[in-house]
Protein backbone atom coordinates (compact mmCIF):
# COMPACT_ATOMS: atom_id res chain seq x y z
CA UNK A 1 0.00 0.00 0.00
CA UNK A 2 1.04 3.42 -0.56
CA UNK A 3 2.76 5.64 2.08
CA UNK A 4 0.65 8.25 3.67
CA UNK A 5 3.10 10.21 4.79
CA UNK A 6 6.52 10.47 3.05
CA UNK A 7 9.23 13.29 4.32
CA UNK A 8 12.91 13.67 2.30
CA UNK A 9 15.56 15.79 2.71
CA UNK A 10 13.42 17.71 5.24
CA UNK A 11 15.51 20.30 6.97
CA UNK A 12 14.04 22.87 9.20
CA UNK A 13 16.07 25.73 11.14
CA UNK A 14 14.43 27.63 14.18
CA UNK A 15 15.86 31.00 15.08
CA UNK A 16 19.29 30.26 14.20
CA UNK A 17 19.51 26.68 14.93
CA UNK A 18 19.13 23.85 12.85
CA UNK A 19 16.84 21.86 14.25
CA UNK A 20 16.09 18.79 11.73
CA UNK A 21 18.95 17.71 9.77
CA UNK A 22 17.63 16.24 5.80
CA UNK A 23 14.93 13.54 7.77
CA UNK A 24 13.59 11.13 5.03
CA UNK A 25 11.20 8.47 6.41
CA UNK A 26 7.76 7.02 5.23
CA UNK A 27 5.08 6.33 7.41
CA UNK A 28 2.44 3.79 6.25
CA UNK A 29 -0.98 3.88 6.33
CA UNK A 30 -3.84 2.76 9.38
CA UNK A 31 -0.98 2.12 11.57
CA UNK A 32 0.32 3.67 14.89
CA UNK A 33 3.98 5.17 14.28
CA UNK A 34 5.99 6.37 17.54
CA UNK A 35 7.82 9.21 16.94
CA UNK A 36 10.52 8.87 19.93
CA UNK A 37 13.08 11.14 21.53
CA UNK A 38 14.03 13.06 24.43
CA UNK A 39 12.43 17.02 24.94
CA UNK A 40 14.15 19.14 22.57
CA UNK A 41 14.88 16.70 19.91
CA UNK A 42 12.76 17.70 17.07
CA UNK A 43 9.30 15.72 18.02
CA UNK A 44 7.18 18.74 17.83
CA UNK A 45 9.06 20.91 15.07
CA UNK A 46 8.71 17.84 12.55
CA UNK A 47 4.91 17.19 13.87
CA UNK A 48 4.54 20.86 12.79
CA UNK A 49 5.64 20.27 9.82
CA UNK A 50 3.26 17.27 8.57
CA UNK A 51 0.28 19.71 9.31
CA UNK A 52 1.93 22.85 7.21
CA UNK A 53 2.68 25.33 10.24
CA UNK A 54 6.16 25.43 10.19
CA UNK A 55 8.57 26.74 7.80
CA UNK A 56 11.05 24.14 6.52
CA UNK A 57 14.44 25.01 4.69
CA UNK A 58 14.41 22.33 2.16
CA UNK A 59 12.85 19.05 1.31
CA UNK A 60 9.58 17.04 0.45
CA UNK A 61 6.44 16.23 3.42
CA UNK A 62 4.02 14.26 1.36
CA UNK A 63 0.71 13.25 3.00
CA UNK A 64 -1.99 11.64 1.32
CA UNK A 65 -0.56 12.72 -1.78
CA UNK A 66 -0.40 16.47 -1.72
CA UNK A 67 1.70 18.64 0.05
CA UNK A 68 1.86 19.11 3.73
CA UNK A 69 -0.52 22.16 4.23
CA UNK A 70 -2.34 22.10 1.66
CA UNK A 71 -5.91 22.97 1.60
CA UNK A 72 -7.32 20.29 -0.27
CA UNK A 73 -5.90 17.97 3.30
CA UNK A 74 -7.42 20.52 6.20
CA UNK A 75 -10.43 18.24 6.55
CA UNK A 76 -8.24 15.52 6.28
CA UNK A 77 -5.76 15.82 8.77
CA UNK A 78 -5.93 16.12 12.54
CA UNK A 79 -3.34 17.88 14.57
CA UNK A 80 -3.28 17.97 18.69
CA UNK A 81 -0.58 20.22 19.93
CA UNK A 82 1.39 19.29 22.67
CA UNK A 83 0.04 22.06 25.15
CA UNK A 84 -4.31 21.72 25.09
CA UNK A 85 -5.55 23.77 22.43
CA UNK A 86 -8.78 24.79 23.30
CA UNK A 87 -10.91 27.35 24.67
CA UNK A 88 -10.61 27.37 27.97
CA UNK A 89 -13.90 29.74 28.85
CA UNK A 90 -15.93 27.51 27.04
CA UNK A 91 -16.98 24.24 28.13
CA UNK A 92 -16.33 20.60 26.52
CA UNK A 93 -19.30 20.19 24.71
CA UNK A 94 -19.13 23.86 23.28
CA UNK A 95 -15.53 23.66 22.04
CA UNK A 96 -16.01 20.23 20.52
CA UNK A 97 -19.16 21.92 18.59
CA UNK A 98 -17.01 24.45 17.58
CA UNK A 99 -14.42 22.39 15.87
CA UNK A 100 -17.32 20.23 14.45
CA UNK A 101 -18.67 22.80 12.64
CA UNK A 102 -15.39 23.78 11.12
CA UNK A 103 -15.68 20.43 9.35
CA UNK A 104 -19.41 20.97 8.29
CA UNK A 105 -20.52 18.32 11.07
CA UNK A 106 -23.44 18.72 14.11
CA UNK A 107 -23.13 18.47 17.74
CA UNK A 108 -23.82 14.51 17.37
CA UNK A 109 -20.12 13.98 15.71
CA UNK A 110 -19.11 16.81 18.53
CA UNK A 111 -21.02 14.77 21.67
CA UNK A 112 -19.59 11.00 20.05
CA UNK A 113 -16.07 12.73 20.02
CA UNK A 114 -16.86 13.96 23.68
CA UNK A 115 -18.37 10.30 24.16
CA UNK A 116 -14.61 8.34 22.88
CA UNK A 117 -11.98 10.37 24.99
CA UNK A 118 -14.56 9.56 28.15
CA UNK A 119 -15.77 12.92 29.01
CA UNK A 120 -19.21 12.59 28.38
CA UNK A 121 -19.77 13.61 32.05
CA UNK A 122 -17.80 17.08 32.30
CA UNK A 123 -19.46 17.83 28.82
CA UNK A 124 -21.35 20.75 30.65
CA UNK A 125 -17.85 22.17 32.89
CA UNK A 126 -16.07 25.05 31.48
CA UNK A 127 -12.57 24.05 30.13
CA UNK A 128 -10.79 26.23 32.61
CA UNK A 129 -12.37 24.01 35.49
CA UNK A 130 -11.02 20.65 34.51
CA UNK A 131 -7.74 18.90 35.36
CA UNK A 132 -4.50 18.82 33.27
CA UNK A 133 -5.10 15.60 31.71
CA UNK A 134 -9.17 16.07 30.97
CA UNK A 135 -7.76 19.63 29.05
CA UNK A 136 -5.31 17.25 27.08
CA UNK A 137 -8.76 15.01 25.83
CA UNK A 138 -10.75 18.04 25.40
CA UNK A 139 -8.03 19.08 23.13
CA UNK A 140 -7.87 15.40 21.29
CA UNK A 141 -11.61 15.10 21.05
CA UNK A 142 -11.58 18.28 18.79
CA UNK A 143 -9.46 17.01 16.26
CA UNK A 144 -11.28 13.20 16.39
CA UNK A 145 -14.51 15.53 15.90
CA UNK A 146 -13.87 15.79 12.26
CA UNK A 147 -13.05 11.85 11.74
CA UNK A 148 -9.25 12.58 9.92
CA UNK A 149 -7.63 10.43 7.72
CA UNK A 150 -4.27 11.43 9.42
CA UNK A 151 -4.01 12.26 12.92
CA UNK A 152 -1.19 13.62 14.53
CA UNK A 153 -0.96 13.69 18.31
CA UNK A 154 2.08 15.64 19.93
CA UNK A 155 2.52 13.83 23.51
CA UNK A 156 -1.11 13.16 24.27
CA UNK A 157 -0.32 10.77 27.12
CA UNK A 158 1.42 13.18 28.95
CA UNK A 159 0.38 13.27 32.47
CA UNK A 160 -2.46 10.98 32.51
CA UNK A 161 -2.58 8.25 34.64
CA UNK A 162 -1.79 4.93 33.67
CA UNK A 163 -5.74 3.56 33.66
CA UNK A 164 -6.60 6.13 31.01
CA UNK A 165 -3.25 5.73 29.27
CA UNK A 166 -4.23 2.35 28.15
CA UNK A 167 -7.20 3.61 27.43
CA UNK A 168 -6.20 5.93 25.01
CA UNK A 169 -3.89 3.41 23.59
CA UNK A 170 -6.50 1.48 23.15
CA UNK A 171 -8.60 4.46 21.27
CA UNK A 172 -5.66 4.67 18.80
CA UNK A 173 -5.55 1.06 18.07
CA UNK A 174 -9.16 0.95 17.08
CA UNK A 175 -8.99 4.14 14.95
CA UNK A 176 -5.95 2.77 12.89
CA UNK A 177 -7.75 -0.86 13.24
CA UNK A 178 -10.96 1.73 11.45
CA UNK A 179 -7.94 3.09 8.99
CA UNK A 180 -7.06 6.05 10.44
CA UNK A 181 -3.36 6.21 10.04
CA UNK A 182 -1.65 8.02 13.46
CA UNK A 183 1.89 9.56 14.19
CA UNK A 184 2.18 10.12 18.35
CA UNK A 185 5.20 11.77 19.84
CA UNK A 186 5.83 10.65 23.02
CA UNK A 187 9.45 11.22 25.34
CA UNK A 188 9.25 8.12 27.68
CA UNK A 189 10.40 4.53 25.98
CA UNK A 190 7.84 2.83 27.63
CA UNK A 191 5.58 3.95 25.04
CA UNK A 192 7.53 2.85 22.47
CA UNK A 193 5.89 -0.60 22.89
CA UNK A 194 2.72 0.13 22.27
CA UNK A 195 3.56 1.41 18.91
CA UNK A 196 3.53 -0.61 15.39
CA UNK A 197 6.27 1.39 13.88
CA UNK A 198 9.04 3.63 15.45
CA UNK A 199 10.88 6.87 14.51
CA UNK A 200 13.40 7.37 16.99
CA UNK A 201 15.28 11.31 16.81
CA UNK A 202 17.81 12.15 18.71
CA UNK A 203 19.15 15.94 18.13
CA UNK A 204 17.08 16.40 15.16
CA UNK A 205 18.80 13.41 13.47
CA UNK A 206 16.56 10.10 13.20
CA UNK A 207 18.34 7.01 15.04
CA UNK A 208 16.05 4.47 13.68
CA UNK A 209 13.03 3.58 11.76
CA UNK A 210 11.75 0.05 12.66
CA UNK A 211 9.39 -1.77 14.61
CA UNK A 212 9.52 -2.20 18.11
CA UNK A 213 10.65 -5.89 17.83
CA UNK A 214 13.14 -5.03 15.19
CA UNK A 215 15.01 -2.18 17.86
CA UNK A 216 14.49 -4.88 20.69
CA UNK A 217 16.92 -7.18 17.73
CA UNK A 218 18.88 -4.36 16.87
CA UNK A 219 19.81 -3.00 20.25
CA UNK A 220 20.48 -6.36 21.82
CA UNK A 221 18.24 -6.50 24.44
CA UNK A 222 13.98 -6.77 25.15
CA UNK A 223 13.89 -3.96 27.13
CA UNK A 224 13.41 -0.70 24.60
CA UNK A 225 15.21 1.93 26.60
CA UNK A 226 18.21 -0.13 26.64
CA UNK A 227 17.99 -0.60 23.12
CA UNK A 228 17.73 3.10 22.47
CA UNK A 229 21.05 3.71 24.35
CA UNK A 230 22.87 0.72 22.54
CA UNK A 231 22.07 2.32 19.27
CA UNK A 232 22.66 5.95 20.65
CA UNK A 233 26.11 4.14 22.03
CA UNK A 234 26.92 2.95 18.26
CA UNK A 235 25.85 5.14 16.56
CA UNK A 236 28.25 7.59 18.88
CA UNK A 237 31.73 5.07 18.22
CA UNK A 238 30.82 5.36 14.57
CA UNK A 239 31.19 9.52 14.81
CA UNK A 240 33.86 9.41 16.88
CA UNK B 1 0.92 26.16 -6.83
CA UNK B 2 1.37 26.37 -3.11
CA UNK B 3 1.87 30.12 -3.02
CA UNK B 4 -1.69 30.22 -5.53
CA UNK B 5 -3.21 27.86 -3.32
CA UNK B 6 -2.51 29.65 -0.17
CA UNK B 7 -4.15 32.57 -1.43
CA UNK B 8 -7.09 31.44 -2.45
CA UNK B 9 -7.78 30.18 0.92
CA UNK B 10 -7.52 33.16 2.35
CA UNK B 11 -9.51 34.97 -0.27
CA UNK B 12 -12.11 32.48 0.02
CA UNK B 13 -14.43 33.18 2.17
CA UNK B 14 -16.90 31.04 3.93
CA UNK B 15 -20.42 32.38 5.64
CA UNK B 16 -20.63 29.45 7.87
CA UNK B 17 -17.39 29.50 9.09
CA UNK B 18 -17.51 33.12 9.88
CA UNK B 19 -20.71 32.53 11.65
CA UNK B 20 -19.49 29.57 13.44
CA UNK B 21 -16.58 31.90 14.46
CA UNK B 22 -18.94 34.45 15.67
CA UNK B 23 -21.10 32.31 17.27
CA UNK B 24 -17.98 30.79 19.53
CA UNK B 25 -16.19 34.06 20.22
CA UNK B 26 -19.96 35.59 21.58
CA UNK B 27 -20.15 31.96 23.84
CA UNK B 28 -17.01 32.78 25.13
CA UNK B 29 -18.10 36.53 25.83
CA UNK B 30 -21.00 34.80 27.64
CA UNK B 31 -19.50 33.10 30.00
CA UNK B 32 -17.79 36.11 31.21
CA UNK B 33 -20.43 37.75 33.19
CA UNK B 34 -18.44 40.97 33.99
CA UNK B 35 -16.94 41.66 31.02
CA UNK B 36 -20.55 41.59 29.80
CA UNK B 37 -21.73 44.05 32.42
CA UNK B 38 -18.96 46.47 31.50
CA UNK B 39 -19.48 46.42 28.08
CA UNK B 40 -23.04 47.20 28.61
CA UNK B 41 -23.06 49.57 31.66
CA UNK B 42 -19.54 51.16 31.56
CA UNK B 43 -20.36 53.66 28.79
CA UNK B 44 -23.33 55.01 30.44
CA UNK B 45 -21.66 55.61 33.61
CA UNK B 46 -18.81 57.58 31.91
CA UNK B 47 -21.35 59.73 30.33
CA UNK B 48 -23.23 60.35 33.39
CA UNK B 49 -20.04 61.71 34.63
CA UNK B 50 -19.91 63.93 32.17
CA UNK B 51 -23.42 64.94 32.18
CA UNK B 52 -22.81 65.89 36.00
CA UNK B 53 -19.42 67.66 35.12
CA UNK B 54 -21.15 70.41 32.32
CA UNK B 55 -24.90 70.14 33.93
CA UNK B 56 -24.80 73.69 35.59
CA UNK B 57 -22.58 75.10 32.66
CA UNK B 58 -24.59 78.03 30.72
CA UNK B 59 -24.94 77.01 27.33
CA UNK B 60 -25.23 80.01 24.68
CA UNK B 61 -28.11 80.72 22.62
CA UNK B 62 -28.40 78.70 19.78
CA UNK B 63 -25.52 76.60 20.29
CA UNK B 64 -25.22 73.19 21.59
CA UNK B 65 -24.63 72.57 25.15
CA UNK B 66 -20.94 70.94 26.02
CA UNK B 67 -22.42 67.62 27.17
CA UNK B 68 -24.24 67.63 23.73
CA UNK B 69 -21.32 67.94 21.66
CA UNK B 70 -19.14 65.90 23.46
CA UNK B 71 -21.35 63.16 24.84
CA UNK B 72 -21.87 62.61 20.93
CA UNK B 73 -19.03 62.09 20.57
CA UNK B 74 -17.98 59.82 23.40
CA UNK B 75 -20.63 57.54 21.71
CA UNK B 76 -18.33 57.15 18.62
CA UNK B 77 -15.24 56.98 20.57
CA UNK B 78 -16.20 54.23 23.38
CA UNK B 79 -17.05 51.54 21.20
CA UNK B 80 -13.70 52.10 19.25
CA UNK B 81 -11.61 52.09 22.22
CA UNK B 82 -13.01 49.21 24.06
CA UNK B 83 -12.99 47.12 21.17
CA UNK B 84 -9.90 47.38 19.97
CA UNK B 85 -8.57 46.31 23.66
CA UNK B 86 -11.08 43.70 23.64
CA UNK B 87 -9.83 42.61 20.29
CA UNK B 88 -6.38 42.50 20.66
CA UNK B 89 -6.06 40.87 23.88
CA UNK B 90 -8.70 37.74 22.97
CA UNK B 91 -6.65 37.29 19.64
CA UNK B 92 -3.91 37.57 21.33
CA UNK B 93 -4.81 34.65 23.71
CA UNK B 94 -5.62 32.51 20.22
CA UNK B 95 -2.03 33.21 19.69
CA UNK B 96 -0.62 32.46 23.23
CA UNK B 97 -2.88 29.51 23.39
CA UNK B 98 -2.23 27.36 20.39
CA UNK B 99 -5.26 27.72 19.45
CA UNK B 100 -4.64 29.68 16.61
CA UNK B 101 -2.13 27.31 15.38
CA UNK B 102 -4.62 24.61 15.89
CA UNK B 103 -7.42 26.27 13.56
CA UNK B 104 -4.44 26.92 10.65
CA UNK B 105 -4.06 23.04 10.10
CA UNK B 106 -8.76 23.36 9.75
CA UNK B 107 -10.61 24.54 6.91
CA UNK B 108 -11.15 27.81 8.91
CA UNK B 109 -9.15 30.45 6.44
CA UNK B 110 -8.04 33.18 8.03
CA UNK B 111 -10.51 35.65 6.84
CA UNK B 112 -13.08 34.01 8.20
CA UNK B 113 -11.80 34.04 11.68
CA UNK B 114 -11.05 37.82 11.25
CA UNK B 115 -14.35 37.94 9.52
CA UNK B 116 -16.11 35.99 12.52
CA UNK B 117 -14.19 38.88 15.45
CA UNK B 118 -15.31 41.40 13.56
CA UNK B 119 -18.97 40.16 13.54
CA UNK B 120 -18.80 38.82 17.28
CA UNK B 121 -17.79 42.91 18.55
CA UNK B 122 -19.93 43.98 15.98
CA UNK B 123 -22.76 42.59 17.26
CA UNK B 124 -21.35 43.02 21.09
CA UNK B 125 -21.22 46.82 19.80
CA UNK B 126 -24.51 47.37 18.46
CA UNK B 127 -26.03 46.31 22.16
CA UNK B 128 -23.41 48.78 23.83
CA UNK B 129 -24.25 51.47 21.90
CA UNK B 130 -28.37 50.56 22.17
CA UNK B 131 -27.72 51.14 25.93
CA UNK B 132 -25.42 53.95 26.15
CA UNK B 133 -27.73 55.78 23.79
CA UNK B 134 -30.88 55.21 25.17
CA UNK B 135 -29.88 56.36 28.87
CA UNK B 136 -28.10 59.07 27.11
CA UNK B 137 -31.42 60.77 25.24
CA UNK B 138 -33.51 59.70 28.01
CA UNK B 139 -31.34 59.92 31.51
CA UNK B 140 -29.13 62.73 30.35
CA UNK B 141 -31.30 64.27 27.87
CA UNK B 142 -28.96 64.26 25.39
CA UNK B 143 -30.19 65.99 22.19
CA UNK B 144 -29.36 64.72 19.03
CA UNK B 145 -31.14 66.49 16.15
CA UNK B 146 -30.97 63.20 13.36
CA UNK B 147 -31.74 60.09 13.61
CA UNK B 148 -30.77 57.57 16.69
CA UNK B 149 -30.22 54.54 14.38
CA UNK B 150 -28.02 56.50 12.40
CA UNK B 151 -26.32 57.27 15.51
CA UNK B 152 -26.01 53.30 16.46
CA UNK B 153 -25.11 52.64 12.91
CA UNK B 154 -22.01 55.06 13.10
CA UNK B 155 -20.90 54.07 16.63
CA UNK B 156 -20.81 50.20 15.16
CA UNK B 157 -18.73 51.16 12.62
CA UNK B 158 -16.19 52.41 15.01
CA UNK B 159 -16.63 49.19 16.88
CA UNK B 160 -15.86 47.29 14.01
CA UNK B 161 -12.73 49.78 13.14
CA UNK B 162 -11.55 49.37 16.69
CA UNK B 163 -11.76 45.57 16.39
CA UNK B 164 -10.02 45.63 12.51
CA UNK B 165 -7.41 47.29 14.44
CA UNK B 166 -6.95 45.72 17.23
CA UNK B 167 -7.14 42.15 15.21
CA UNK B 168 -3.85 44.28 13.28
CA UNK B 169 -2.07 45.26 16.68
CA UNK B 170 -2.16 42.09 17.78
CA UNK B 171 0.37 40.40 15.29
CA UNK B 172 2.22 43.17 16.06
CA UNK B 173 2.63 41.90 20.21
CA UNK B 174 3.97 39.02 21.78
CA UNK B 175 2.50 39.39 25.15
CA UNK B 176 -0.42 41.11 26.69
CA UNK B 177 1.83 44.21 28.37
CA UNK B 178 2.62 44.61 24.60
CA UNK B 179 -0.85 44.37 23.34
CA UNK B 180 -2.00 46.80 26.27
CA UNK B 181 0.30 48.98 25.11
CA UNK B 182 -0.73 49.70 21.56
CA UNK B 183 -3.72 50.99 23.09
CA UNK B 184 -2.45 54.48 23.38
CA UNK B 185 -0.45 54.32 20.41
CA UNK B 186 -3.12 54.13 18.21
CA UNK B 187 -5.99 55.05 20.26
CA UNK B 188 -4.96 58.64 21.75
CA UNK B 189 -3.12 59.95 19.04
CA UNK B 190 -6.74 60.03 17.07
CA UNK B 191 -8.60 61.12 19.74
CA UNK B 192 -6.70 64.33 20.25
CA UNK B 193 -6.75 64.99 16.73
CA UNK B 194 -10.05 64.09 15.87
CA UNK B 195 -11.40 67.11 16.24
CA UNK B 196 -12.99 67.21 19.98
CA UNK B 197 -10.48 68.74 21.58
CA UNK B 198 -9.41 71.84 18.67
CA UNK B 199 -11.67 71.68 15.86
CA UNK B 200 -10.23 70.31 13.03
CA UNK B 201 -9.73 73.44 11.33
CA UNK B 202 -8.06 75.71 13.51
CA UNK B 203 -5.42 73.11 14.14
CA UNK B 204 -1.85 74.00 12.46
CA UNK B 205 -1.62 73.08 8.59
CA UNK B 206 0.48 69.80 9.29
CA UNK B 207 -1.90 68.71 11.97
CA UNK B 208 -5.13 69.00 9.94
CA UNK B 209 -2.82 66.41 7.27
CA UNK B 210 -2.18 63.92 10.21
CA UNK B 211 -5.72 64.48 11.35
CA UNK B 212 -6.90 63.84 7.93
CA UNK B 213 -5.63 60.53 7.52
CA UNK B 214 -7.00 58.92 10.57
CA UNK B 215 -10.37 57.44 10.74
CA UNK B 216 -11.21 58.46 14.07
CA UNK B 217 -11.51 62.07 12.41
CA UNK B 218 -14.38 60.78 10.05
CA UNK B 219 -15.90 59.36 12.99
CA UNK B 220 -16.59 62.15 14.96
CA UNK B 221 -17.36 64.39 11.93
CA UNK B 222 -20.27 61.83 11.11
CA UNK B 223 -21.41 61.66 14.67
CA UNK B 224 -21.49 65.65 14.37
CA UNK B 225 -23.49 65.80 11.21
CA UNK B 226 -26.25 63.58 12.95
CA UNK B 227 -25.76 65.90 15.85
CA UNK B 228 -26.45 69.34 13.89
CA UNK B 229 -29.09 67.80 10.79
CA UNK B 230 -32.11 66.15 10.82
CA UNK B 231 -31.55 64.61 7.76
CA UNK B 232 -28.75 62.43 7.12
CA UNK B 233 -26.14 64.70 5.21
CA UNK B 234 -23.69 63.15 2.30
CA UNK B 235 -21.02 64.60 4.50
CA UNK B 236 -21.92 61.99 7.12
CA UNK B 237 -22.51 58.94 4.48
CA UNK B 238 -18.98 60.12 3.32
CA UNK B 239 -17.58 59.65 6.80
CA UNK B 240 -19.39 56.43 7.14
CA UNK B 241 -17.67 55.03 4.22
CA UNK B 242 -14.27 56.08 5.22
CA UNK B 243 -14.18 54.51 8.88
CA UNK B 244 -15.75 51.29 7.16
CA UNK B 245 -13.71 51.76 4.32
CA UNK B 246 -10.24 52.04 6.73
CA UNK B 247 -11.71 48.91 8.65
CA UNK B 248 -11.62 46.79 5.59
CA UNK B 249 -7.79 47.96 4.93
CA UNK B 250 -7.42 46.93 8.36
CA UNK B 251 -8.99 43.39 8.13
CA UNK B 252 -6.61 42.84 4.69
CA UNK B 253 -3.76 43.74 6.23
CA UNK B 254 -4.15 41.19 9.42
CA UNK B 255 -5.16 38.92 7.18
CA UNK B 256 -1.71 39.22 5.76
CA UNK B 257 0.29 39.50 8.54
CA UNK B 258 -1.31 36.18 9.99
CA UNK B 259 1.07 33.95 8.63
CA UNK B 260 0.05 30.01 8.54
CA UNK B 261 3.22 28.77 9.18
CA UNK B 262 6.02 30.27 11.18
CA UNK B 263 9.38 29.58 11.96
N1 LIG C 1 9.97 28.84 18.45
C1 LIG C 1 11.24 28.39 18.48
N2 LIG C 1 12.26 29.17 18.12
C2 LIG C 1 13.53 28.73 18.13
N3 LIG C 1 13.87 27.48 18.49
C3 LIG C 1 12.91 26.65 18.86
C4 LIG C 1 11.54 27.04 18.87
N4 LIG C 1 10.79 26.00 19.29
C5 LIG C 1 11.66 25.00 19.52
N5 LIG C 1 12.93 25.38 19.26
C6 LIG C 1 14.13 24.54 19.39
O1 LIG C 1 14.01 23.48 18.47
C7 LIG C 1 14.50 22.28 19.05
C8 LIG C 1 13.45 21.18 18.92
O2 LIG C 1 12.33 21.55 19.66
P1 LIG C 1 11.00 20.71 19.66
O3 LIG C 1 10.64 20.40 18.25
O4 LIG C 1 10.00 21.44 20.46
O5 LIG C 1 11.47 19.37 20.40
P2 LIG C 1 10.60 18.29 21.18
O6 LIG C 1 9.18 18.45 20.79
O7 LIG C 1 11.20 16.98 20.76
O8 LIG C 1 10.81 18.56 22.65
C9 LIG C 1 14.85 22.60 20.49
O9 LIG C 1 16.25 22.73 20.57
C10 LIG C 1 14.18 23.91 20.77
O10 LIG C 1 14.95 24.67 21.64
MG1 LIG D 1 7.57 18.78 21.91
Amino acid sequence: MDAAITVSGLVVDRGRRRVLHGLGFAVPPGQVTGLLGPSGSGKTTLMRTLVGVQQVRSGEVTVLGEPAGSPGLRARVGYVTQAPSVYADLTVRENARYFASLYGLTSREADAAVADVGLTGAAGQLVNDLSGGQRGRVSLACALVGGPEVLVLDEPTVGLDPVLRVELWELFHALARAGTTLVVSSHVMDEAARCDRLLLLRDGDLLAHSTPAQLRADGRSPDLEEAFLTLVRAREEVAA
Amino acid sequence: MTAARERRSTIHVSPRLTAATAGRVLRQLRHDHRTIAMLLVLPSLLLGLLYLLWKDVPTLPGQASVFDRVGLTMLGIFPFVVMFLVTSIAMLRERTSGTLERLLTTPLARLDLLLGYGLAFGLAAASQALVTVGIATTVYGLDVTGSIALVVLIAVADAVLGVALGLLASAFARTEFQAVQFMPVIVLPQFFLCGLLVPVDRMDGWLQAISNVLPLTYAVEALQEVGWSATATATMWTDVAVVAGAAVLALALAAATLRRRTS
